[in-house]
């Protein structure tokens, strides 16, 4: 009898997972027309888990390009599909669907992933595929200059992204915080590829220009009790603290400190950038940088915005959504170029990777075009600060 | 991190050794943590010391506690601006109930579905069967919490509520910061403990308990009924795993799915420094290890050490008292 039970046990998880791949890639079979050769976008972002708010804007907004891109017939004789995969934040789960996506010969892009600890592991995947991948938000700059920044060398040709890197924000928030006059900080990061990266790049340029760092601290990002690390920063006595991470840990880090007297600003990047971070604790007067100018003031997302609402998404668009609509718009710019003449689209793969590179077009975030490594041209940031219990737009500008 | 900033940190440090009042900040930060460790590791020890089964799912039945307790905060229709009164004497015992209802309900489950037909197996045989009901507990939860009317998605972190006087508020001891909801944990420990001791010694299913765990099947001729004292057994580990995380919910401001994992391993370290089978092990080596995090970050090295030198206190302790600090009862047939 147990072991009968078990069985349906075992069939009822394997019918809902495959029920739950199901609703990832209900995008498919959108355009249609009969004859259309057919070529798919990937989207790769984590869609279950902590960071699921962020991954769920990049799926719907890739989808909402390609969808547009159907409706239009962009690319004459060619169908677009979307296959979206879950990268769980997880590296090894991302290489497995990295490899799962370089196994579809209709593959010819992928828009992802999220995070610059997962594209280290999917990147070589979809390089030995020649595959494009332009991610939305991998920040961490030694994924387009290589490990030796001071020697710039790219070390994959298949890799592009839309966002800005660590090497940016860390110092245009270290820029900010010395234009307000905040000269001592105390840093604390989670240790993975992004937190590290950027609040090393935060303090080189904070020292550089006048500041101190009184405390650098670290925590797990399975943590849940900050305690011992906010009384050992507080007697320190920063006047702000810069948090290398996301907005799992770093709303609750907010709220912890503020408990327990550190009523101090916590800055973070734009993994912080987050409804949700405030949702978990963060407070007003906490800031974050973000790349771009803040979506919803320019006017050349403002058709983004209105698409992605009036296609009805069950979640927002998050922090990477105008990038993530960039980062596929970019492929697709490129596929009119590569699939023109093509056969089938594995054949194109290496012509759309030339083709990405030479990409130039106004996007949601503004001009998209990507440099010799890859990155964004466009170097604009903005720090926000969450004011009346929401994320406002404290100050845009370029990174001197 | 570049050598500039450990050198920071290692200049600061010096100063900072000096502090007195750092030190016993850190002591409560160490007490608070150590009370939420030490409630989680009853349940450890209590089932080893009957079955001799390491219960990978109890991190699980705290999960689901702070679960029980949020969805019993929902559904009294999410107060927030109740007096202290009111919140004291109504909210958190409704809420705690809640909490323990719900997790009593699955641990008792758990032991009828996933542990009893191993009953007599080889011991790997439930130690998988564990940590497979683990998997399941915090799937289920990602998964399905959000289709009960009126929850919201468990997908990632939900908010959990603040209390009046429970969770805001701290007060001030010279340069110490105690907050409202560190004295609850604490509070909660104190009255689980003397709540353990009573059941233990002064009842006859705690004392059947103790029957069993001595001797299993002279207990059984004495005329107890082992099942429904492994049952009981499960129960109490799991209330004690609920008021956990009821204090965990109001301490960290919100719960996950994930959250049992990372605590039930700290929990279970705590029972074994403590001597596992022994239930005052279990509060003593909760209290040990949260301290020795606490201050372990703040004077060996960063951070980043703390889990390091957690985890060398254990070994210590392994090498030179394998019994743990205050003894296994159930040593001989560990």
């Amino acid at each position: 009898m147990n072991k009968a039970m078990f069985k349906v046990a075992g069939v009822a998880v394997v019918a809902a997972s495959l029920a739950l791949t199901g609703c990832g890639s209900r995008a498919d079979n959108t355009g249609g027309t009969s004859g259309a050769k057919v070529a798919k976008i990937g989207v790769m972002s984590p869609t279950s888990g902590d960071l699921s708010a962020l991954g769920l804007g990049i799926r719907n907004s890739v989808d909402l390009a390609v969808k547009q891109a159907n409706e239009s017939n962009a690319i004459p004789g060619w169908t677009l599909e979307v296959m979206a995969v879950d990268d769980q934040a997880t590296p090894d789960v991302g290489k497995n669907a990295a490899t799962k996506l370089a196994s579809d010969d209709q593959v010819v892009g992928v828009v992802g992933p999220l995070n610059s600890s997962v594209g280290q592991s999917v990147i070589p995947v979809l390089a030995a595929a020649s595959i494009v991948e332009v991610s939305p938000a991998n920040t961490n700059p030694s994924l387009t200059q290589g490990e030796d920044l001071a020697n710039p060398k790219r070390p994959y040709a298949n890799y592009f992204r839309t966002c800005t890197t660590d090497a940016v924000q860390g110092p245009f928030a270290a820029q900010y915080l010395l234009e307000s006059g905040i000269k001592t900080v105390a840093t604390i990061h989670d240790k993975k590829a992004y937190g590290q990266g950027l609040v090393e790049n935060f303090t080189s340029a904070f020292e550089k220009g006048g500041g101190t760092v009184v405390a650098a601290e670290t925590i797990n990002p399975d943590d849940k009790d900050f305690s011992a690390v906010i009384s050992k920063v507080k007697a320190a006595k920063p006047k702000a603290v810069y948090y290398g991470g996301e907005y799992p840990q770093a709303g609750p880090l907010s709220k912890q400190m503020k408990a327990a007297g550190l009523d101090v600003p916590l800055m973070g990047g734009d993994g912080i950038f987050d409804p949700k971070f405030i949702e978990l604790g963060g407070s007003n007067g906490d800031l974050a940088t973000s790349v771009g100018a803040p979506v919803d003031t320019l006017a050349s997302a403002k058709a983004f915005v209105d698409a992605y609402n009036a296609a009805g998404y069950a979640d927002p668009y998050a922090a990477y959504g105008a990038y993530s609509y960039d980062a596929a718009n970019a492929i697709i710019d490129a596929l009119k170029v590569s699939l023109a003449n093509a056969t089938d689209a594995k054949s194109a793969r290496q012509a759309t990777i030339d083709a990405v590179g030479a990409v130039k077009f106004d996007g949601a975030t503004g001009p998209v075009a990507f440099d010799q490594y890859g990155d964004a041209v466009a170097r604009v940031l903005t720090v926000y600060k969450v004011t009346d219990g929401a994320w406002a737009a404290e100050k845009t500008g370029e990174l001197k | 991190m570049p050598a500039l900033a450990v050198g920071t940190d290692g200049s600061a440090r010096v100063k900072k050794a000096l502090d007195v009042e750092l030190f016993f900040q850190q002591l409560i930060n160490g007490l608070s943590l150590g009370a939420l460790y030490a409630l989680i590791a009853v349940g450890y020890t209590v089932v080893y010391g009957i079955v001799q089964l390491i219960n990978f799912a109890h991190g699980e039945i705290f999960m689901i506690g702070a679960f029980g307790s949020f969805a019993t905060w929902v559904i009294v229709g999410k107060p927030t601006d109740w007096g202290l009164g009111m919140t004291l004497g109504v909210l958190l015992p409704v809420m705690l109930l809640g909490g323990i209802a719900a997790s009593v309900t699955v641990a008792v489950m758990m032991e009828r579905f996933a542990y009893r037909p191993l009953r007599g197996a080889p011991r790997l045989a439930p130690l998988i069967s564990a940590i497979g009901v683990s998997v399941f507990l915090q799937e289920a939860v990602r998964l399905f919490f959000g289709w009960i009317p009126g929850m919201p998605d468990a997908k990632s972190a939900i908010p959990y509520p603040t209390l009046t006087g429970v969770s805001d508020g701290s007060i001030q001891i010279g340069g110490v910061t105690v907050q409202a909801s560190a004295i609850f944990t604490l509070v909660a420990l104190a009255v689980c403990t003397v709540f353990l001791w009573y059941f233990v010694n002064r009842t006859k299913t705690g004392r059947a308990m103790i029957a069993t765990s001595q001797d299993p099947d002279t207990a059984r001729l004495m005329g107890i009924n082992v099942d429904r004292v492994i049952v009981a057994a499960f129960a109490v580990g799991a209330a004690l795993a609920a008021v956990a995380g009821v204090a965990h919910g109001l301490r960290y401001g919100n719960i996950d799915f994930r959250m049992g994992f990372l605590a039930g391993l700290k929990a279970f370290t705590a029972a074994v420094l403590g001597g596992i089978g022994n239930i005052y092990g279990a509060v003593v080596g909760g209290l040990v290890l949260g301290v020795t995090e606490a201050l372990a970050s703040n004077y060996l090295g960063t951070t980043a050490w703390k889990d390091v030198w957690a985890f060398i206190l254990l070994i210590l302790v392994l090498v030179f008292r394998p019994q743990g600090l205050l003894g296994s009862k159930a040593v001989d047939r560990a």
